[in-house]
């Protein structure tokens, strides 16, 4: 567990910061699975729902439902890829290879996004094809689990460490 | 957006209900008051012929009155008002179904005297009522106590007379005429005006019955009459005769409407109440003494019908019902159950199983291509579900027999999905305008011909099996006239209907019809002179512009500044407005830009005269599409309509600017074209149009490359159309005017649905998977779809979710919600029915291999986009592979060497040849880029016919036409050639055939072809003498010409768009568009059939 000390240097800097994100990964995920399955079963209209997962740069037109901080994917991409670049810094070589693989496939995932001129991953017009629902689903929930398990991992290290010292 | 989810409307619908027709008893009643003035006997035939057809026995209308009279005055409403429908002439779909069902006399007799006794105790009933109602009668100032009497005696008149005497002795009694005189009132007109078409033409046909609607429907806009208040004034027109009893009746109705607020619901709940006397007992207790006597006298009175009543039809017993007797007529009333009917119908049709299950061997059956036209393939149901069965030209699933489970379907090989073509133009079509439209209430289906009724009163939805009521006005059947029979109403007789929609689908009033123009008139766009064809078709075609009054018309030019015409009434001239800033586009004075067109008819004539000459010296070459749509947009959000795109080249400024992308050099390599849209501008702003109701056609006139993929989106979003005319040019390309002469006249003036929305249902345990064609996906089964055009085409692949086990029978079923262009809110709905197997032969057995060649051609211009076109290429061969091979390891026994296929999908490699073939998919460096993408555009959004026209071309010999089996309409004799294999070794050089590409048609002439051919039919003197660019054959007087011309313009009119005709000789430059499409033959990148055929044999023998 030696990659645990370094990390503990990490938490000490700001422990609750880092918790703190790790639980806005996890309900970032579980709010688009949510929204995912209102698209499902028809709860929702799909221009609405990718204007929610997708930030948009210019105004937001009718859209009441809300406007607070759903603007989901970005963010979390963000985050994670931040993650990676403490860990980088930390020289937590164990914690980095296990978030590379994430981190190189959000990489792809925006690249292959569909032709869109403002940011953002989801478009309205092929979001209800069910291949693509049930594979944003998929994703949704995979994502999930990886987050709770390392939310879970990271606390680990983090008491592991307080304790230690 | 339309289809408001009501889950408690579903009841409280059937209540309101109740009440409209309550409060309308009166209007009835007062208009037989009103007929006093003019006498029966005069009145009664003249005017009953307007109302019904003449074929009609005139009892039957009295029957309807009386019969209305006799359920609670609920009925009436709701009988009549599918009567009325039926009887309109423009629709006029049951003309023959009054006699279809002759209902015999004593039948009708019955109602009849079932409610001459009701009438005349009706009087008491509605408190308000009962002395106009007395009033009609003989014995006018009967006292309340007294009908009883009356009444009796009545019913023994009318027994006696009923089984001895023809229904015209019945004709001659007090009530009939008060309903042939409501029928002919004159308010009809002026009421229908208001409500049903706004301004539109006087209809021939009165639709009394409209007045009682009114509240359910909320005035129109802008029609000058509207909403309730106008009853009275044309009740007053109505009844011009008697104004003493005008005025009770209007005071009756007043009465009667709050009357029928506070108690209707409490009167209309039960049957009994409605068939004994209940209902009189309710309301009115002193008059409770006669109820039981009347009761009996009731009951009593039927059995001394004569006996064959009893036989007539299933409908009887229920139609005796009183309300001791109803429980036991219910146990009459079964439909047919599926389940046994398919099991004997597979019984049935064993034989016919056993040819569809040889296999062919293709490899060594040469000819499997048929002479005539493939057939859709009938579902294995019993012939009288069948029968019912919806149009396989409108509705259309891959395998008419559905697998139990998905394990079944992936087995199979084969897609499961639908091939829809849901506004196709059709002759007959029943409409029915019904206050309430009976739906299950858990899933929303529309009741249709495979719901079951378990008695009556219940019936069990076909798609979610849950037990629904039948609303009381659903009892009576308005095309037989004959209560208690639920099973018997059109909505339950035909697959394909339409109903005129209440309030309640309505998000806003109907939107009136809005025509925006837009037109590209840079330097480039005034050089192909297309805006002169353009103005002259709109021109010739503005008074056939689907419409009524409110129908407004606007036009938009634009180079690299935007122009509006300011058609305002009181100018001499149209004004032009210029706008330069296209970077943030505003709308100068917004309300004169969209006009009325009947008001503002000279200055648009004007301003259509005048366009094309107004630019012919602008030297402008920038084009501001962008910018000229956003501003369309914003014109046209306030209402909804259509916005036709006219554009020549690439956008090159402003918002939505496209650079070229095609490299000519690289068009071989299939790896890099474009087919993706390199911006999601028009997108998003199709979303934007989608969500306000607009709808973009593009018409695409360009000799250059203009980036369809881009621009496509804008229609296909939108759910618009797109044409494509390459290298338009007025002078050098006429055949390309005509064609968009043709088109434009066809798409002006064709149908068209406004603010319309789909839904497609499936029986549980089906699910959708993905839509293709051009619309905007809502939800899961919702399509958007701001415009329907009766030539667009849908696709839908389904999968099987839950399996089907205990199920007989499946069903799909799509309504399709539209506002016509009258201003019409209507729901067009069909459904299908397909049996459940559970082998794999039997899948095969029931394949449609056109559907299933359609479905992956959808599937193949997704994949391309997707992925690349080398793939789906792959995925299109790897579906005959697959399917092919799992038919031999799965189904056939015995290991035959060669390819063997199961019978029904002989043609699927020929076809999926062909679709490799085709321009979207073929490969080589012949296809533009803009082409490639229109075919793409229109595999997605033709209906089946013409893309498998289109795919696979049909191939005649036209030099030796003959009388032997041909058609005969309209006193035309038609020829009918046999269709020849796509193949050059079919064509002989002394011969000239034809080929049929779907909107393409080639004659290609033989070197050595008869002189008698070329002389009398192309009327020139030798082979040499051929025009080059010949697309016409001339009209002469032989009989070989004659037969030549009937069967190209029957061909050509059996679909919506022009076919232009090409004649070709063996130097003509359009000979390789010819032989490409030879689709057996090898061309330098592609296989051969036989070829094709021994790689899949290589395949699946693996």
């Amino acid at each position: 567990m030696g990659s645990l000390n370094a990390e503990h240097q990490l938490f000490q800097q700001n422990p609750v910061t880092w918790s703190w994100e790790q639980v806005y990964l996890c309900s970032s995920r579980i709010l688009e699975i949510i929204a995912f399955d209102e698209l499902k079963t028809d709860y929702k209209n799909p221009i609405d729902q990718c204007n929610t997962l997708n930030p948009t740069v210019e105004k937001v037109k009718k859209i009441k439902r809300v406007k607070i901080a759903l603007k989901l994917v970005l963010p979390e991409y963000l985050i994670h890829a931040f993650f990676c670049v403490m860990f980088l810094c930390a020289a937590e070589w164990l914690t980095l290879g296990l978030n590379m693989p994430l981190l190189a496939y959000h990489i792809w995932r925006y690249m292959s996004r569909p032709v869109m001129s403002g940011p953002g991953l989801y478009d309205p017009t092929t979001i209800m094809n069910a291949d693509i629902l049930a594979y944003c689903q998929k994703e949704g929930w995979c994502k999930l689990a990886f987050y709770l398990l390392s939310f879970f991992y990271y606390l680990y290290g983090m008491i592991y460490v307080l304790v230690s010292s | 957006m339309a289809q408001p989810a009501r889950p408690p409307a579903g009841y409280s619908s059937q209540n309101g209900a109740g009440q409209q027709p309550y409060s309308n008893g009166p209007v009835q009643n007062q208009l037989m008051h009103s007929s006093d003035g003019q006498g029966y006997s005069p009145s009664v035939p003249g005017s009953y012929s307007h109302q019904t057809l003449v074929k009609v026995p005139p009892h039957q209308s009295s029957g309807q009155y009386n019969y209305s009279g006799s359920q609670n005055v609920s009925q009436l409403n709701n009988y009549q008002g599918p009567g009325q429908t039926f009887n309109r002439p423009p629709v006029a779909p049951f003309s023959g179904s009054p006699v279809q069902q002759p209902g015999p006399v004593p039948q009708v007799l019955l109602p009849a005297l079932q409610n001459s006794a009701a009438v005349s105790s009706a009087g008491n009933f509605p408190p308000g009522a009962s002395p106009p109602v007395l009033s009609n009668w003989q014995y006018s100032q009967t006292p309340v106590s007294q009908p009883v009497g009356s009444q009796t005696s009545r019913l023994a008149h009318v027994a006696g007379t009923g089984s001895a005497q023809p229904p015209s002795s019945l004709s001659g009694n007090t009530n009939p005429p008060g309903s042939y005189r409501y029928a002919a009132s004159p308010g009809g007109p002026p009421l229908q005006n208001s409500f049903m078409k706004p301004g539109s033409a006087p209809p021939p046909v009165t639709q009394p019955l409209t007045p009682l609607h009114p509240p359910a429907r909320p005035p129109l806009g802008p029609p000058p009459v509207g909403g309730p208040p106008l009853i009275r004034p044309s009740t007053l027109i109505a009844g011009p005769p008697n104004t003493q009893s005008l005025l009770n009746s209007a005071a009756n109705r007043d009465g009667d409407a709050t009357s029928a607020a506070s108690d209707g619901s409490v009167v209309q709940n039960s049957y009994d109440a409605i068939e004994g006397g209940g209902l009189m007992a309710t309301p009115h207790p002193s008059s409770a003494p006669p109820n039981p006597k009347m009761n009996r006298s009731v009951g009593y009175s039927y059995p001394t019908l004569p006996p064959g009543y009893q036989n007539t039809s299933p409908g009887a017993p229920g139609m005796q019902g009183s309300a001791l007797q109803y429980p036991d007529g219910s146990k009459h009333f079964h439909q047919p159950a599926l389940g046994t009917n398919h099991l004997t119908a597979s019984m049935s049709s064993l034989s016919l199983q056993q040819e569809g299950l040889r296999p062919v061997n293709l490899l060594q059956e040469r000819n499997i291509l048929p002479t005539t036209l493939l057939k859709a393939p009938v579902p294995n149901l019993h012939e009288d579900i069948q029968k019912l069965n919806c149009n396989p030209e409108l509705f259309r699933c891959t395998l008419t027999n559905i697998p139990q489970t998905q394990a079944l379907l992936n087995k199979a090989k084969l897609p499961l999905g639908l091939l829809l073509h849901p506004f196709k133009d059709l002759s007959q079509l029943p409409v029915v305008t019904s206050s309430t439209i009976v739906r299950c209430r858990s899933c929303r289906t529309y009741i249709n011909p495979f719901v079951s009724f378990l008695d009556q009163r219940r019936w069990k939805c076909n798609l979610c099996y849950r037990v629904n009521d039948v609303p009381e006005e659903f009892m009576y059947n308005p095309v037989t006239r004959v209560y208690g029979e639920p099973h018997k109403r059109p909505e339950v007789q035909n697959a394909t209907i339409e109903f005129m929609a209440p309030s309640e689908y309505m998000l806003r009033p109907p939107q009136p019809p809005v025509y925006l123009f837009v037109f590209d008139v840079s330097h480039n766009a005034i050089e192909t002179g297309y805006l002169n064809t353009v103005c002259q078709t709109l021109l010739d075609n503005l008074d056939l512009l689907p419409g009524n009054t409110r129908t407004k018309i606007g036009f938009i030019t634009f180079d690299s500044t935007i122009h509006f015409y300011s058609l305002q009434e009181g100018l001499s001239q149209p004004q032009m407005l210029i706008v330069s800033d296209i970077e943030d586009v505003f709308i100068p004075m917004p309300e004169n830009l969209l006009v009325n067109l009947n008001e503002n008819k000279e200055l648009i004539q004007d301003l259509l005269k005048t366009l094309p000459q107004m630019f012919t010296k602008s030297l402008e070459t920038q084009s501001a599409l962008g910018p000229a749509l956003q501003a369309a947009f914003k014109l046209m959000s306030p209402t909804g309509g259509r916005i036709s795109v006219f554009q020549t080249q690439l956008p090159s400024v402003g918002m939505g600017a496209l650079k070229s992308r095609e490299e000519p050099n690289q068009r071989a390599s299939a790896k890099d074209i474009h087919l993706t849209p390199s911006t999601d501008f028009y997108k998003k702003l199709a979303l934007d149009c989608s969500g306000q109701q607009v709808a973009v056609d593009l018409f695409l006139l360009s000799g250059q490359y203009s980036d369809l993929a881009s621009l496509g989106c804008i229609s296909r979003y939108s759910a618009g159309s797109v044409y494509y005319y390459q290298s338009y040019h007025h002078n050098h390309n006429p055949v390309q005017v005509e064609k968009l002469q043709k088109e434009l006249k066809r798409y002006l003036t064709r149908k068209i649905g406004f603010e319309a929305v789909m839904r497609i249902r499936c029986t549980k345990g089906l699910s959708i998977h993905t839509f293709h064609g051009n619309f905007f996906v809502r939800s899961t089964d919702l399509l958007s779809l701001p415009n329907v055009n009766p030539d667009a085409g849908y696709a839908v692949q389904m999968s099987v979710e839950e399996s089907l086990t205990d199920m007989q029978v499946v069903s799909f079923q799509s309504a399709l919600l539209y506002t016509s262009s009258k201003g019409e809110r209507r729901i067009r709905v069909h459904t299908m029915c397909l049996p459940v197997v559970t082998t794999l032969s039997d899948v095969y057995l029931g394949a449609d291999v056109q559907a299933i060649t359609g479905l992956l051609a959808n599937m193949a211009v997704d994949r391309s986009v997707s992925a690349t076109l080398s793939d789906a290429r792959d995925a299109l061969v790897n579906a005959v592979i697959d399917s092919l091979s799992a038919y031999r390891s799965s189904v056939l026994s015995i290991q035959q060497p060669g390819l063997m296929a199961p019978y029904s999908l002989r043609l699927f490699p020929l076809y999926v040849l062909a679709l490799l073939k085709q321009k979207a998919f073929q490969t080589g460096t012949n296809t533009r880029l803009d082409e490639r993408i229109f075919t793409m555009c229109q595999v997605k959004n033709q209906p089946l016919v013409y893309l498998m026209l289109m795919t696979h071309p049909s191939l005649y010999r036209v030099d030796n036409l003959t009388d032997e089996g041909a058609l005969n309409i309209n006193d035309r004799t038609i020829p009918q050639p046999p269709i020849l294999q796509l193949s050059v070794e079919k064509l002989s050089r002394d011969g000239a055939y034809l080929m049929d590409a779907g909107s393409v048609m080639f004659l290609w002439i033989g070197k050595n072809c008869g002189q008698s051919f070329i002389s009398q039919v192309l009327g020139v003197p030798n082979y040499g003498s051929i025009p080059q660019n010949m697309t016409h054959l001339p009209e002469l007087e032989t009989a070989e010409s004659i037969r030549t011309i009937a069967f190209i313009s029957w061909l050509r009119e059996q679909r919506p768009f022009f076919p232009i005709l090409y004649i070709i000789k063996d130097d003509s430059p359009l000979k390789s568009s010819f032989l490409q499409n030879m689709i057996e033959d090898r061309t330098e990148s592609a296989l051969s059939y036989y070829e094709f055929l021994l790689h899949i044999q290589q395949q699946v023998n693996k």
